[in-house]
């Protein structure tokens, strides 16, 4: 017994491998028992340790909301925006310094709703962009309201007596907008996540990753659908593996099937490369690649 | 810390002599004060501004965006500043309006930057091609929150050229968002616009740290108030966030740093009101009236001015660059010798109101108010001057 309670053993600087990407300093966060945000953010922090991503050249971009709390955990450089505008910063982000690896971290009412134009226009410009939508199917951080991803039937604190407006195919609306690289994965599949970012990095184009995410507070106690480990549950239950199906096949209901996977893997020209071809023929010598924006 | 100076990039500096509208000499103005990033949303009588710098950025190594609407174009400038660039967008009253959000946060997260406002007729649709002045509150008060700006009004397509440098440079000395209040006949009217060879043009650079990454602190308080900034893709890993944050940037939501920070994006401002105040005067001593207009109003005030000078008033003529922060001290010590003030203005009463605010009662204040749509008629100007020097 006495090996057991050596305390060599509880001195030794055992570190979790992700913690070098986190802002300790910050820790604890803010996120409630049982919700999936810290767990995409530990397979992020996974997938950038796997693929040896250079971290100094990595920006993150959240919007707002409780995933767009995620930008103030990492220690990256991180900028937590406006309210459906990550996208739009990222851009002149990334076409200011495109040697930027530039990452859009936010929900899906932040990406969907107020900012479900950026999204689109985004993914049809095919911006270098590689974003991570956390969708725990509402507005969480303001208390439990409908959101364009909130499924049929289920409760809320704006559609108290049940939701009746559709609910938006995220991976089908990015792939109709043009996005090169689109998976879906829930926190129950975390290495399978980790994957998928890691190969999304690999992408150059808009990438789109949806992660559907509980929220035990408010989705799912106002649903009667139990705590984080009955979610666990239900995704690891529902949720099938379908590489390759079609997006329009892969909506979400209350409480049936969970079609994950990686969906779309294509290749068309970013709109970096898009713009540079198209000035070089137009203005032949007259083009002046930008090189260093940066004004010393 | 003053920033040191440096001269303007040659290679956006297209020197010489030219005849050009105030939207085109605007363009030139942020290129030659080193803006190599734009994105904008169409809108008149703004748009040829972004037309001409999307023509033109290409050839001297930069970008221009068109977005897919204000809300996005007036953040989007943003992210570039943050990687590296020189940003501004432009707009009118409309797009203005949309971007109102966004200069509160790049107050807050004291991004320097350039908002180009080309007013027209409001509220809402308006009068999309005639002018206005009508948007100076706005510039001022448009985002929630306390916090200062910089306003500049132009009335000439040269000063379009020339103080689309000075509001960059503003913008980095401050690190603050300036707004750069055109109107719709400054824009579009064509006059001699010359531009010197860049090495007689002066371009504040960014305040970039020199520290190091142990030691920056992204939001620690300077000495003269204003940070020192960093760059993505730099090592630093900085947080910004429109939260109320601490020196490290991070997000420390309590009455202390709220007090704490506020106060100094206002006084940043504030106590270097009268190093930013530019004005033209004509005049002023001796006095009976002062007429304090400015942009395309100056200019036909100017008659107005010459008129009551020929019926033997002594009228003073106090033309308004910077619009804000607003010049209290200027006014404060004209009031005292003055009988009156004489405010023309594209608007149903703004920037009067800060006439006599600052004038305190010590001289009379009286409006010369117009809807927008024309400029005025000089005679309702000489009518008032000459009820006001009574």
């Amino acid at each position: 017994m006495s090996d057991i309670l050596n305390t060599d053993i509880l001195d030794t600087d055992i570190v979790n491998p992700v913690e070098p990407i986190l802002r300790s300093d910050r820790i604890p966060h803010i996120w409630c028992p049982g919700c999936g945000i810290g767990t995409t953010v530990n397979s992020f922090a996974r997938a950038l340790v796997d693929s040896n991503i250079d971290l100094g050249s990595l920006a993150l971009v959240s919007g707002i909301g409780c995933t767009g709390r995620v930008a103030g955990y990492v220690k990256l450089d991180s900028f937590h925006t406006t309210h459906g505008r990550a996208i739009p910063f990222a851009t002149g982000l990334k076409l200011a310094n495109p040697k930027l690896n530039v990452v859009v971290y936010s929900g899906d009412g932040d990406l969907s709703a107020i900012g479900g134009n950026h999204l689109i226009h985004a993914a049809r410009r095919n911006i270098d962009l590689k974003v991570i939508c956390v969708n725990n199917l509402i507005y969480a951080m303001t208390g439990g309201q409908t959101a364009p991803t909130t499924p049929d039937h289920s409760t809320t604190s704006t559609n108290p007596y049940g939701v009746f407006e559709p609910s938006f195919n995220l991976p089908h609306l990015v792939e109709a907008a043009g996005a090169v690289y689109v998976a879906r994965w829930t926190t129950f599949h975390v290495r399978q996540l980790s994957r998928s970012i890691s190969e999304a990095f690999k992408k150059k184009g808009f990438s789109f990753i949806e992660v559907i995410s509980p929220c035990p507070t408010l989705y799912q106690r106002r649903n009667k659908m139990g705590d984080g480990l009955d979610a666990m549950k239900y995704y690891k239950e529902k949720s099938k593996v379908r590489h390759g199906a079609p997006t329009g096949e892969v909506g979400l209901t209350m409480t049936g099937e969970i079609i994950v996977g990686k969906f779309v893997d294509r290749d068309r020209p970013d709109y970096e490369t898009m713009m540079r071809s198209q000035f070089r023929e137009s203005l032949g010598e007259r083009f002046v690649e930008q090189t260093e924006m940066v004004c010393s | 810390m003053k920033t040191g100076l440096q001269k303007a990039d040659p290679r956006g500096v297209l020197t010489g002599v030219h005849f050009m509208d105030g939207d085109h000499a605007c363009c030139e103005g942020a290129l030659a004060a080193g803006s190599r990033f734009a994105a904008g949303y169409p809108i008149t009588p703004s748009t040829e501004v972004v037309e001409r710098f999307a023509s033109r950025v290409p050839t001297v190594g930069g970008t221009f965006i068109q977005m897919e609407d204000e809300l996005a174009a007036s953040i989007t400038l943003q992210g570039a500043v943050w990687g590296g660039a020189k940003a501004f967008t432009v707009t009118s009253g409309p797009g203005f309006s949309l971007m109102m959000e966004h200069i509160g946060y790049a107050a807050m997260t004291e991004t320097p930057c350039v908002f180009v406002d080309v007013q027209r007729g409001g509220p809402s649709t308006g009068l999309p091609t005639l002018p206005a002045q009508a948007d100076m509150m706005q510039a001022k008060w448009g985002s929630h929150g306390d916090y200062e700006i910089i306003a500049l009004c132009p009335n000439s397509p040269q000063e379009c050229f020339d103080l689309t440098i000075k509001a960059f440079n503003l913008a980095e000395e401050f690190r603050v968002p300036v707004m750069f209040m055109m109107d719709e006949c400054v824009g579009h009217m064509s006059e001699k616009v010359v531009i010197p060879p860049a090495d007689q043009i002066e371009v504040v650079p960014r305040r970039h740290t020199h520290k190091s990454i142990e030691d920056y602190l992204p939001y620690g308080a300077n000495g003269d108030q204003v940070p020192e900034m960093a760059h993505a893709g730099e090592g630093y890993n900085f947080h910004v966030t429109g939260l109320t944050h601490d020196e490290r940037g991070y997000p420390n939501m309590t009455l202390p740093v709220q007090d704490k920070l506020v106060r100094r994006l206002q006084s940043k401002i504030r106590d270097a009101a009268d190093r930013i105040a530019m004005f033209e005067e004509e005049q002023l001593d001796g006095a009976d009236v002062i007429v304090v207009s400015y942009g395309i109003t100056s200019r036909v005030a100017q008659r107005a001015i010459e008129a009551a000078r020929e019926r033997g008033l002594r009228v003073g003529k106090l033309r308004l660059i910077t619009a804000w922060p607003f010049p209290d001290k200027k006014i404060r010590e004209l009031a005292a010798k003055t009988k009156a003030f004489v405010v023309p203005e594209l608007n149903l009463g703004q920037m009067v109101g800060e006439v006599e605010r600052a004038a305190a009662g010590q001289a009379k204040t009286f409006a010369v108010s117009h809807a927008g749509g024309g400029v005025h008629n000089p005679e309702d100007i000489l009518k008032v001057i000459v009820e006001a020097a009574r």
